[in-house]
């Protein structure tokens, strides 16, 4: 499987530039970036039903569009599945009819007998005369996947399949689907902007932002080395600060106020640094000489060492989470700190207002705002 | 009572309804998918009809179907039929009249039908005519039958556009209509009055039928999903019923 995607598309907000690989059948890429990034467009264009202004999309040797050698083929000749957010199913057609609508050769019965295969797979043989509108919105997902399978597509496109669904039943669809997509002998792209389900299901990710894409990285780098702001923010960094170079690995984070340590040199063109809340280290500050005193017990989990960063705070306002305990607390710059800590941690430090903020130097990631394309990007 | 004017009303109510019922779909198909600019030009020229004096279409229709005008002496010479004084004149007239009202509760229908249904189909390997049959039709299945029953009661309460094209010839171009018109004029009350009668048994009828139909859509087996129609069609049915009463 090999799908490279080069398309621009003018939009009513901005200019969707996407540009991506996704080289191997058994990983699932996912397009992560927040809600009208133009996501669901990039997945529309790569499955023909709208068109690119210009650019490139080829799937397995095949050309699906060229703008310059004038290339578009409509999308029944594709083969490319689209599992849309809402199902997409035809509300007039019991279930084993949208099923077999799916199925592209054979006569009636030899549809009717794919179609039913199909549903058997997805264990949806008991509701095969059903109407879609009877069904539960997991099922529906379902069935719109085993009417996608039975047009053996290439490439499967998921299009936010779980954001019509909450709770327990986003939970049994999505494992249901991961085993139905590591079954599937084609590639899929995922489109979220949930960096959970990026996580769980993805393993490599492409993250857009106002129509940008950024280089494809692994979902592992995605979350430990975020190259930029979106990146950063997308897979759920909390704190963000301009900073710019002052030393040798040194940063001056000037919304924060504070000089911050960093493992690594930083690119050339960082304009900002990230913390992740659920990393930061907290003590009571001492204030005779403004040092952390004694680490509270909950530091005794397994964190990084907070170093020689630290950041003296002032507690702003303590949220009680379901889980855990969220911290805002003025840094020295002004701007607010997100700290995270589980509820006992927090108890631990007594209710302090003065707190000084620990974070290990290879914590302290450097970003870079607008240099997306950074490198080697496409023309 | 003699039932000519009764059964060629409804033979050319029938005939109007099935052309308007195809051309209908046809543009409403392809402007609800157009352009908006092209959307609005389209609809201003197609729904004209509606608003004008049903004189005006006749007028403008006798200009153009006149056996010593364009398409009216082409066809005497190259079929030998007249297109006007003849029952069948009348269809041109009710096609014309009766078209607004199929096509813009059809086209109501297609801009609420969900186009995510049709990019499915289509990424699903079927092709437009695919989609439009099996698809997109049975989810508008409400606003087209609508349409059409709209349509029908229309072509059937035509007088003013078909008296001019056709005029009033008993047991040749009579409809209920211009029946009813002849005999009040003779000062024949009582047989107009039966002709009347007829006539509102059946608008009843149609107005019943049409009730039943957006009924269905508003409280119908799974109903929300799959009937966008029955505002559309309520709308419209407003329309119809001040230009039947300027047509009448």
């Amino acid at each position: 499987m090999s799908l490279c995607v080069r398309i621009r598309k003018r939009l009513a907000a901005f200019t969707l530039d996407a540009s991506f690989d996704v080289e191997r059948a058994d990983r699932v890429m996912a397009l992560l970036g927040p809600s009208g990034c133009g996501k669901s467009v990039t997945l529309k264009c790569i499955a023909g039903v709208m068109r690119p202004d210009e650019g490139r999309i080829v799937l397995n040797g095949r050309t699906l569009f060229d703008s310059d050698a004038g290339v578009d083929l409509p999308p029944q000749r594709r083969h490319v599945g689209y599992l849309f957010q809402d199902s997409a199913l035809f509300p007039t057609m019991d279930v084993l009819h949208n099923v077999m609508a799916g199925v592209r050769e054979g006569g009636r019965a030899e549809r009717r007998e794919r179609a039913r295969r199909e549903l058997c797979a997805m264990r949806l043989d008991g509701v095969e005369r059903l109407r879609p509108a009877q069904l539960s919105g997991g099922q529906r997902q379902r069935v719109a996947m085993a009417r996608i399978l039975a047009s053996d597509p290439e490439l499967i496109l998921l299009d936010e399949p779980f954001s019509a669904l909450d709770g327990y039943l986003r939970w049994q669809l999505e494992l249901e689907l991961v085993d139905e997509l590591r079954a599937f002998s084609g590639g899929a792209v995922l489109v979220t902007h949930d960096r959970d389900e990026v996580h769980r299901l993805a393993q490599d990710v492409c993250v857009i932002d106002r129509g940008q894409t950024e280089p494809l990285v692994s979902v592992h780098e995605l979350f430990a080395r975020p190259r930029t702001v979106a990146a950063a923010l997308i897979s759920g960094c909390k704190n963000v600060s301009r900073a710019r170079v002052v030393g040798d690995r040194l940063l001056a984070c000037d919304d924060w106020g504070v000089t911050l340590a960093c493992a690594d040199a930083p690119d050339a063109r960082m304009t900002h640094v990230g913390i992740r809340a659920h990393y930061l280290t907290a003590a009571p500050t001492d204030a005779a000489d403004g040092r952390p005193a004694l680490a509270g017990k909950g530091d005794a989990a397994p964190r990084p060492a907070p170093g020689a960063n630290r950041i003296p705070c002032v507690v702003e306002r303590v949220i009680d989470g379901t889980f855990s305990t969220i911290v805002m607390a003025r840094t020295p710059g002004g701007a607010l700190l997100r700290y995270e800590c589980e509820k006992d941690a927090w108890a631990a430090l007594g209710g302090a207002t003065r707190v000084t903020f620990g974070i290990a130097p290879e914590c302290v990631m450097p970003l870079c705002e607008g240099c997306a394309k950074g490198g080697g990007g496409h023309a | 009572m003699d039932l000519f004017p009764l059964a060629n009303s409804l033979r050319v109510a029938a005939i109007s309804t099935v052309v308007v019922f195809l051309l209908g779909i046809a543009l409403a198909n392809v402007v609800s998918r157009a352009p908006r600019v092209v959307r609005g030009l389209a609809d201003v020229v197609l729904t004209l009809p509606l608003v004008l004096p049903p004189t005006v279409v006749g007028f403008l229709l006798l200009m153009l179907l006149g056996p010593r005008r364009p398409l009216g002496a082409w066809a005497l010479s190259a079929l030998g039929a007249r297109l006007t004084m003849v029952w069948y004149a009348a269809v041109f007239a009710t096609v014309v009249v009766s078209f607004p009202l199929m096509y813009r509760t059809a086209r109501g229908a297609f801009e609420s039908f969900d186009q995510t249904l049709a990019d499915a189909a289509r990424t699903l390997g079927r092709s437009n005519a695919w989609v439009l049959w099996h698809v997109k039709m049975p989810c508008c299945r409400q606003g087209i039958v609508a349409g059409a029953v709209l349509a029908f009661a229309r072509a059937l309460g035509e007088y003013g556009a078909t008296s001019m094209v056709c005029g009033y010839m008993p047991g040749s171009t009579a409809t209920v209509s211009t029946t009813v018109y002849q005999l009040w004029r003779t000062g024949d009350n009582a047989g107009a009055l039966a002709w009347v009668l007829v006539n509102l048994a059946i608008s009843c009828v149609v107005l019943v039928a049409l009730n039943v139909v957006q009924g269905r859509a508003a409280g119908g087996r799974g109903a929300a999903s799959f009937s966008p129609a029955g505002s559309a069609a309520e709308a419209v049915a407003a329309e119809a019923v001040v230009a039947e009463g300027g047509a009448l």
